[in-house]
């Protein structure tokens, strides 16, 4: 009993990664199976977590957390409230497919897909090495390794994806952005004189309202 | 660097049994500060509010919180119909989990020798250190969003968005906030962080982060942390005359209190961040007596320092109202942090960069004021002169609104 304590204990990697591979398989069952949309982003958020134990225990640490923040703690909240706030949060009945022959297709693709996955594990015919060669590295110069990749040799896709980031968000707020007219305002003129008289009757009985400058801005969440 | 010394050898069951003491010891240590906490609170706010406050079980009243605790356990534990059952009992754990695990990164300590192993004084030291810390934060997210999504009712709804909204636009300063910090360490890890804060400029002033770095990115930390707490004056979550009770107004009972106890533990391993990030952690003279004992009462005094603070705030300052909220995270927190985080980049190559950058900003930034005062007016001309043009009479357009 002893002994066995003894190995078992010695051998940290595994119990990582057998515990790390049911929690991502678990979780992408989930996804798969309920019925209810939230409970398979749950799922999903099941999955990112026991990817970034896998992650953890190949010491690529830098990437686990990366993984929680920008996965667990961004995309899938984002999942999350457009689930919630378009008010499809209730269980399915999926009885139609809306793409024929969708269920055969995603067989395929996911087949297609291991298969890839098990081949690129092995060959070395996409960059000249083995993909799954285990650790970079200790844990420690991780984050170096990543820093130099993506600042010196990756450079100029960086920067341009991060040019491609910045064009989407803004003509995404450009698109989303509603201009709230006061009517009286416009219907007045800003120059006439009722209008003055107005906006000192409103800074003197609702001094709570807020104020005109911050109009035009709609916050939607 | 950034690698625990508990870990570098033969993992025996001897390293196994630390690592466990050290989970136990911090969950106790953290659920009895926990507990003087609210006490703590309770107490220095009546003091403020000229009131007595807790004086009853216990002496001063310290034993109120027990007490509390206590009744709510016996209290029916009400579940509404209308709620999503699953995932209403899963979200009081999803916000007290976090809770906990921000504080397995923050060092309390020096170092000690237990059993020919030398020992942290912190439950874990990963490399990834203080990204660890803004994951968990940013995953504390889901508790109260579940919460109030899944009562099944509108103002726990309502104030689940406001709070996810909240916390995931101040994630953004907090995030850029820490860059600086790991900018000038030159790593992630938590021990690595409080260890070049070591040190003292002309043997009086302590090399701190808080000074240098400038004060600003620790103010910025401040109010971003704050805001994440959910703390006021940024408790819209909870504004109780728009909304009840905010995200937990359907819980009762035990799960009620986990809500509670989560947010009183956040504040605590908040408070150890920021000391962590700006005030050296532990650092401080070593005065008499055992040496280990020291950097313990040294961090325990500044985690308190914050402690006041935020019961000070909760006292004088009253509740922003959410354009105010979100005004400040994305149009000043956010700029000017990323502005800092350059500046302190551009330190590290050389001084005359460094002063040349700011130079840079400040120009940019008065100008791109003056360029937003402009746009707005310009807009606001447009728009006047265009519905006059296309609707001149009131009734059609009054309709519209």
């Amino acid at each position: 009993m002893d002994s066995l304590l003894l190995s078992v204990i010695a051998k940290p990697d595994l119990i990582v990664f057998l515990a790390a591979a049911v929690v991502v398989i678990a979780g992408g069952v989930g996804v798969i199976t309920y019925r209810n949309p939230v409970h398979s982003a749950l799922s999903l958020v099941m999955t990112m977590f026991g990817i970034a134990t896998l992650f953890i225990e190949q010491n690529a640490q830098f990437l686990a957390a990366v993984q929680i923040i920008v996965y667990a703690g961004a995309i899938i909240v984002l999942f999350l409230f457009v689930i919630m706030l378009l008010g499809v949060d209730r269980s399915e009945i999926f009885s139609r497919e809306r793409i024929r022959a969708q269920r055969p297709l995603a067989a395929v693709a996911g087949v297609v897909t291991l298969g890839e996955i098990l081949i690129l594990g092995h060959a070395t015919w996409a960059t000249g090495a083995k993909a799954a060669t285990g650790a970079v590295g200790n844990s420690s110069d991780n984050v170096f390794k990543i820093a130099q990749a993506v600042f010196s040799t990756y450079l100029l896709p960086f920067e341009a994806t991060a040019i491609l980031l910045v064009i989407a968000v803004l003509s995404a707020v450009y698109l989303s952005k509603r201009v709230v007219v006061n009517v009286d305002e416009a219907l007045d003129g800003p120059s006439s004189d009722g209008v003055a008289v107005a906006n000192e009757d409103a800074d003197r009985e609702a001094p709570w309202e807020p104020d005109t400058e911050n109009d035009d801005e709609v916050y939607e969440v | 660097m950034g690698q625990d010394p508990l870990f570098l050898g033969h993992i025996s069951i001897g390293v196994v049994l630390i690592v466990i003491i050290k989970v136990l010891l911090a969950f106790v240590a953290l659920m009895v500060s926990v507990m003087l906490m609210i006490w703590f609170e309770r107490k220095l706010i009546s003091d403020m509010q000229n009131r007595i406050g807790p004086n009853r079980a216990g002496p001063y009243g310290i034993l109120q919180t027990l007490a509390d605790g206590i009744k709510l356990f016996f209290k029916e534990d009400l579940i509404p119909d209308r709620s999503e059952r699953f995932v209403f009992k899963l979200a009081p754990y999803l916000t007290l989990i976090p809770a906990f695990l921000v504080f397995t990164v923050v060092p309390i300590g020096g170092t000690v020798h237990i059993f020919g192993h030398t020992v942290e004084l912190q439950v874990a030291d990963p490399p990834m250190g203080i990204l660890f810390v803004l994951a968990m934060s940013s995953v504390a997210v889901y508790g109260t969003m579940l919460a109030g999504w899944s009562s099944g009712s509108k103002y726990p709804l309502i104030g689940s968005v406001r709070a996810s909204a909240q916390m995931i636009s101040y994630e953004a300063a907090m995030g850029l906030t820490v860059a600086t910090v790991v900018l000038v360490t030159g790593s992630l890890g938590t021990r690595d962080i409080v260890a070049a804060q070591a040190g003292s400029y002309f043997g009086i002033i302590p090399k701190w982060n808080l000074i240098r770095l400038g004060v600003v990115p620790f103010i910025i930390f401040l109010i971003a942390v704050t805001a994440e707490l959910n703390r006021p004056p940024f408790d819209l979550t909870e504004a109780e005359q728009e909304l009840v009770g905010g995200f937990h107004t359907e819980y009762s009972s035990i799960r009620f209190a986990l809500f509670f106890l989560a947010e009183f533990m956040n504040t605590i391993t908040m408070s150890a961040v920021i000391v962590t990030l700006f005030l050296g952690g532990p650092d401080g003279p070593i005065l008499f007596g055992p040496s280990f004992i020291w950097p313990i009462i040294w961090f325990l005094l500044k985690t308190g320092v914050f402690l006041f603070a935020y019961v000070w705030f909760r006292a004088a300052l009253p509740r922003l109202r959410y354009d105010q909220l979100m005004d400040l995270g994305w149009k000043v927190l956010i700029p000017i942090s990323l502005a800092w985080l350059l500046l302190v980049g551009a330190m590290q190559i050389s001084k005359v960069y460094g002063f040349a950058l700011f130079a840079v900003f400040i120009v940019a930034g008065v100008a791109l004021l003056r360029a937003v005062a402009v746009g707005k007016e310009s807009n606001e001309v447009d728009i006047v002169t265009t519905f006059r043009k296309e609707s001149p009479r009131r009734g059609a357009l009054g309709g519209d609104q």
